[in-house]
């Protein structure tokens, strides 16, 4: 019994180390990987012949715009293939220090770019657009709701993001302008499920984004918040210092700030930073 | 007592080919070494989450207003969750167990799918069933005006829906192995069907019923993607453990992982009170 708990003992041991060895290899070669495709990107930085693919990790909030863009920038440049994952910024800066093996992050706020920077994920960053509140209703609008201040009102059921979420925090910036205070009934994780919380006309009203209202269509009805109590966040952008593929993050930053780029931005309803 | 002796003889068997095992101990390590892997998988998070825990700031973590309010309310809900599911499940597994008629295969397969169904579209289901605007969540409203997104019961209805079915599981199994004689006795003593059920059949089963509703607590404590899907997140009213562990992870990384052991710790004490008897139980059907 003892010299077979000792047999599992020592095999769990050298599957530890067995692990250890294939990721600590693993590191080595895309470490390699990277200092070479960065290399050649610098020498080539004035017309980078880019390829392979880019992992685009991006606020919620630009599932649609980003979604167009990479598809822009996918023919602009054949044999590149642009992969997206759009979450919560927090998430998303959350992962990239985890080690997600990201190329560029576009961030709904400073702040969670900044959670990346200071852990040396990512070189400076910079603002591409900036984004303000609305307050999204169902269509059928159960409880009349017309004006920021029918928040406060008792029986309203409100969908918010959460305080570390741009969203949330930006919406907490709209009721401290307004000297309002607004109980949610659930704090969600990103912009998108608040959005859906109210598509889905299980709440009465939320909190989200200009360009959400804009994007849902007849899906939810938009409720202007007026512009001395609005607040907006700014969207920096960057390249991972981990990039795997950081001549197609520089090229795939590039046209984000371009003219042709910000055009599909201001489209959806961003505005300049 | 017929019962439990042909399980209790069943853990001799392995320990006679251990000791055949270990004259040709050589052999099987084809089988060892993965073995060994599987078990360094499945513990090495699990060490790594006590290596990393902040043992020093743990009183003053879980000491937290927010920790102890969500603490507090997983306990109440999934009690409240378990109790729904001796409720119902309990004679659910009995009509499971004992009756038959065409489609009780059926049944039986669809009754059990939230134990493999992802909680997100359990989630999601019970959204589109009773939420304001659902299948029946509409009248709830209409009639009664009940929601029951975004509130504390419908935090026990999403534990209830992903928890129910390990209680209906383990039931049915302990119905269907238990010996019959002693109710067909009693009934032809003149014992009512009532009766029987109540003095004969659930103090048979008694030892796979606490097993079951500490497996179903379990499962329900640990409820993540159901929950936030169909009663939202707000701290005090619907955010449970699993939802402060996933905020705390954003925000202050050490206190989820302080969450985090308190939820290993409810996991170890239910799995070392069920040591013997939940492995047989969850095993049988």
């Amino acid at each position: 019994m003892h010299r077979r708990i000792l047999a599992i003992g020592v095999c769990a041991a050298a599957a530890v180390m067995l692990v250890a060895g294939c990721s600590s290899s693993s590191k080595g070669s895309t470490g390699t990987t990277s200092t070479s495709t960065a290399a050649s990107g610098g020498v080539t930085s004035s017309a980078p012949a880019v390829s392979g693919t880019v992992t685009v990790f991006a606020a919620a909030s630009l599932q649609g715009t980003f979604t167009t863009l990479a598809r822009q920038f996918e023919t602009a440049h054949p044999g590149v293939t642009v992969k997206l994952n759009f979450g919560a910024s927090s998430a998303l800066a959350l992962q990239i220090n985890q080690g997600a093996p990201a190329d560029v992050f576009a961030s709904a706020s400073a702040r969670n770019m900044t959670q990346v920077t200071n852990a040396g994920g990512a070189s400076p960053s910079t603002n591409f657009v900036k984004n303000a509140m609305e307050v999204a209703v169902p269509p059928s609008n159960p409880t009349h709701v017309t004006a920021l201040a029918d928040l406060a009102k008792p029986g309203v059921k409100i969908a918010l993001c959460q305080a570390q979420v741009p969203c949330g925090a930006t919406a907490a910036k709209v009721f401290t302008n307004a000297k309002l205070t607004v109980k949610a009934v659930t704090l969600e994780a990103d912009v998108k499920s608040t959005l859906a919380k109210v598509e889905l006309n299980e709440v009465d009203a939320g909190v989200v984004y200009v360009t959400d209202v804009k994007a849902a269509g007849s899906k939810v009805k938009g409720i202007e918040i007026p512009a001395d109590v609005n607040a907006s966040t700014a969207y920096p952008i960057a390249v991972l210092t981990k990039a795997p593929n950081s001549a197609a993050a520089q090229a795939f930053t590039a046209y984000v700030l371009s003219p042709e780029g910000q055009r599909v931005l201001a489209a959806a309803g961003f505005e300049k930073p | 007592m017929t019962a439990p002796r042909p399980g209790g003889s069943r853990p001799r068997r392995p320990r006679a080919s251990q000791r055949a095992g270990r004259t040709r101990n050589r052999g099987p390590l084809l089988i060892l070494v993965p073995a060994g892997i599987g078990v360094a998988f499945l513990l090495v998070p699990l060490i790594a989450l006590l290596v990393r825990a902040p043992w020093h700031g743990m009183g003053r973590l879980l000491s937290e207003a927010q920790v102890l309010t969500a603490l507090r309310l997983s306990l109440e809900c999934a009690t409240a969750a378990t109790i729904g599911s001796l409720a119902l499940g309990v004679p659910l597994a009995w009509v499971l167990a004992r009756s038959s008629f065409p489609g009780l295969g059926l049944l039986r397969a669809l009754v059990t799918l939230p134990l493999i169904l992802p909680p997100v579209v359990g989630g999601l289901a019970l959204l589109l069933a009773f939420g304001r605007n659902g299948l029946l969540g509409r009248y709830l409203d209409h009639w009664f005006g009940l929601t029951l997104p975004f509130t504390t019961p419908g935090v026990i209805v999403a534990e209830t829906f992903v928890a129910m079915p390990f209680l209906i599981v383990t039931v049915e199994g302990a119905l269907r192995s238990a010996d019959r004689d002693f109710e067909e006795a009693a009934a032809t003593l003149g014992a009512s069907r009532l009766t029987v059920f109540r003095r004969i059949t659930l103090p048979m089963i008694g030892p796979s019923l606490v097993a079951g509703s500490v497996l179903c607590w379990a499962r329900a404590l640990g409820e993540f993607g159901a929950t936030i899907t169909f009663a939202g997140n707000y701290p005090g009213t619907t955010q449970t453990m699993p939802l402060a562990v996933y905020n705390a992870l954003e925000t202050d990384p050490q206190a989820a992982i302080a969450l985090s052991l308190v939820l290993l710790l409810v996991a170890v004490i239910v799995l070392v009170g069920l040591r013997d008897r939940w492995l047989r139980a969850g095993s049988a059907p």
